[in-house]
């Protein structure tokens, strides 16, 4: 874990934290300003929705906070780590060891098995194929699949495919699970299901979660919504306050 | 990321689209299968040429009269012809030798209703030493045939069989207006580079000369160093003793020659090893194209997975990590082809070996190179798709339709 030890966090008021961050693409009159002065704090084993309009800027703010993408301007630290001076390859580790990714479109490998998929976040840590697959089996028993653990992802339903990159995005056990639009492409009642196994995972663990949606009903099953608009957070609060 | 971890993840992406990796790999089949085939068969092909040379006889010169060929543009001088005296000299003089007369004449060979023109080769019976072409049925020829000329005749199997005589011994030939009785058949040699070695009638020397000829001229002799290793001595000493016996002046150049079978193998091998490096070289640009395939295939590839590619960048790949990924898989295909192709190179060269009649050799080193060059063409080609793959934008990359 030596890399790990690199870029290991320092005590810190909050887990995220970003300052008048500013996300610019294009130049001139074809100019957008994706995020346009973002303060956002967010703590350890809070449950957070980011919700929004569409263009307000929700999936630009997740990129950032995900590390997948960095901003024009501004400053962004995670654990207080100051991700604007990592090069690509810190960002990845510090994806790889510290961060869990769920999509809507679930993102699983094609002709890949649920657990093979779920193995791979630690492939990439090193870790020997045994360990790796009693690691993965644990994970899919977690959301409740390990009877499906052999299944390819067009042999499972949306549902299902949604779990196992749940599954997927704890294995490496990280202290942040970001969600876009988790439940985008399911139907009302496997989205509660899925919500249900969020609030159990935060519940259940360590672990700080960050989801984007755009639907009030989801958004309800976190403890604090941040609202954008045009790229600015225009309410930040309880779910009841903020969707009121 | 471990290394068989990335492996099995180069075959699993391999094996799941079969047909897409045979064809991928298919041009490295050829080009690494025809580089081992046309290196191999060169081989082959010199390797029996050698051996053709070494069965006309090793330590063998032949002496024969004119200037010979110095160069391109050189012209042939005639030279005297020799007679029974420079034999029997040299047969004296240079020690650890045998020699041969050869006296040819284009006669009309007539057996029954067969009529053809042969050359008859009119020599003595250090022939079938000096040649290394033993009579295999009757006899050679008696002190008293070689003295007087008598009309008898040794011959090759071909004869037996272009004049369709059953029974050769006590059967006479007539060569033009001699008739000639045939009292020994040789054993039979082969084709040897394009020659027909069993399509020859022996006479005694004398016989040519006195019955067909009508002169005492010896055409050539074949000299045959008795000790392994001594042909150039030998070759030297006759030198020596014929521009004696012929009268030339120091700084005169000789008007005969000696050539021994070293000559007209290392004439031969060359023009061998410039065939099998001219094959091996367009074999080689077939490996260079089949390469470009893989590259090709590889870039369409990255662009197709460009989606998976994102995933992976997402969950904590490294540039490195996909640059491996991909640079493996392209090494991989091409080895697989490299080895596919080692096997029907082999089998291609066995096919054509046994179909004519050369041996079959395997060469490690021409194998060796022939399949590190196809691992060499993998990572060469795999290099530019896979820095593609490794240096997409993870965001641009998991948005990908």
């Amino acid at each position: 874990m030596s890399v790990a030890a690199r870029i290991a966090p320092q005590a810190g008021p909050a887990l995220l934290q970003m300052r008048d961050i500013r996300k610019i693409y294009g130049a001139g009159a074809a100019e957008v300003r994706a995020l346009d002065g973002v303060d956002l704090d967010i703590h350890a084993g809070e449950f957070v929705a980011v919700m929004g309009p569409s263009g307000s800027g929700k999936s630009t703010c997740m990129n950032l906070l995900g590390c997948l993408d960095v901003p024009t301007s501004g400053a962004y630290r995670f654990q207080g780590v100051d991700v604007g001076a990592l090069d690509r390859n810190q960002l990845a580790l510090l994806r790889r060891h510290f961060m869990g990714f769920v999509f809507q479109s679930y993102n699983l490998l094609a002709r890949t098995s649920a657990v093979a998929n779920v193995e791979l976040p630690l492939i990439y840590e090193g870790v020997r194929h045994a360990e790796r697959r009693r690691r993965a089996l644990e994970a899919l028993t977690s959301v409740g699949l390990a009877d499906r653990a052999g299944a390819m992802p067009n042999e499972l339903s949306g549902g299902q495919q949604q779990r196992v990159a749940i599954a997927r995005a704890l294995v490496t056990e990280p202290p942040l699970l970001l969600a876009d639009e988790p439940t985008g492409n399911l139907d009302t009642v496997t989205a509660g299901e899925i919500m249900q196994q969020l609030v159990a995972i935060r519940q259940s663990r360590d672990i700080t979660i960050v989801m984007v949606t755009h639907e009030p009903d989801i958004a309800t099953w976190a403890e604090r919504v941040v609202y954008f608009v045009d790229g600015r957070i225009a309410r930040d609060g309880p779910p009841a306050e903020v969707l009121s | 990321m471990r290394a068989f971890d990335a492996l099995a993840m180069a075959f699993q992406a391999i094996a799941g689209n079969k047909l897409r990796s045979f064809l991928t790999t298919l041009g490295i089949i050829i080009g690494v299968g025809s580089v081992i085939a046309m290196v191999h068969l060169g081989q082959a092909a010199s390797r029996s040429v050698t051996a053709e040379i070494a069965a006309m006889g090793s330590n063998l010169l032949f002496v024969i009269p004119g200037t010979g060929q110095r160069g391109p543009g050189a012209v042939r001088m005639p030279g005297a012809p020799f007679d029974m005296n420079d034999v029997r000299a040299i047969e004296q003089d240079v020690p650890g030798v045998e020699v041969a007369p050869s006296a040819m004449h284009a006669s009309t060979v007539v057996y029954g209703n067969v009529n053809q023109n042969m050359s008859v080769e009119g020599t003595t019976n250090a022939y079938f030493t000096v040649r290394n072409h033993p009579v295999a049925i009757g006899r050679e020829f008696e002190p008293g045939e070689l003295n007087t000329g008598a009309a008898v005749c040794i011959v090759g199997r071909t004869v037996l069989r272009e004049f369709g005589i059953e029974d050769p011994l006590g059967s006479s030939l007539r060569i033009g207006r001699t008739s000639c009785l045939i009292i020994g058949v040789l054993a039979e040699k082969g084709f040897s580079m394009g020659q027909d070695r069993d399509r020859l009638i022996l006479m005694p020397i004398r016989a040519v000369q006195r019955r067909l000829a009508g002169n005492l001229d010896v055409r050539s002799m074949y000299v045959s160093a008795l000790v392994d290793g001594t042909t150039a001595r030998v070759r030297r000493d006759i030198e020596t003793l014929m521009r004696e016996r012929r009268r030339i002046r120091p700084g005169m150049e000789d008007d005969f020659y000696v050539r021994d079978t070293q000559d007209i193998a290392q004439a031969l091998e060359q023009t061998g090893a410039t065939l099998t490096l001219l094959l091996g070289g367009i074999a080689a640009v077939s490996l260079m194209v089949g390469g470009i395939g893989i590259m090709n295939i590889m870039l369409v590839s990255v662009t197709e997975r460009t989606r998976e590619i994102g995933i992976r960048l997402a969950i904590g790949a490294r540039t490195s990590d996909v640059l491996m990924q991909f640079l493996v898989e392209a090494v991989v295909l091409a080895t697989l082809g490299g080895l596919i192709g080692l096997v029907l190179g082999l089998g291609g060269t066995w096919l054509v070996t046994d179909r004519f009649g050369m041996a079959f050799a395997i060469s490690p080193g021409v194998m060796l190179l022939g399949f590190s060059f196809s691992v060499v063409v993998g990572i060469v080609f795999g290099l530019f798709p896979a820095r593609k793959a490794a240096r997409l934008n993870p965001i641009d990359a998991l948005r990908h339709e």
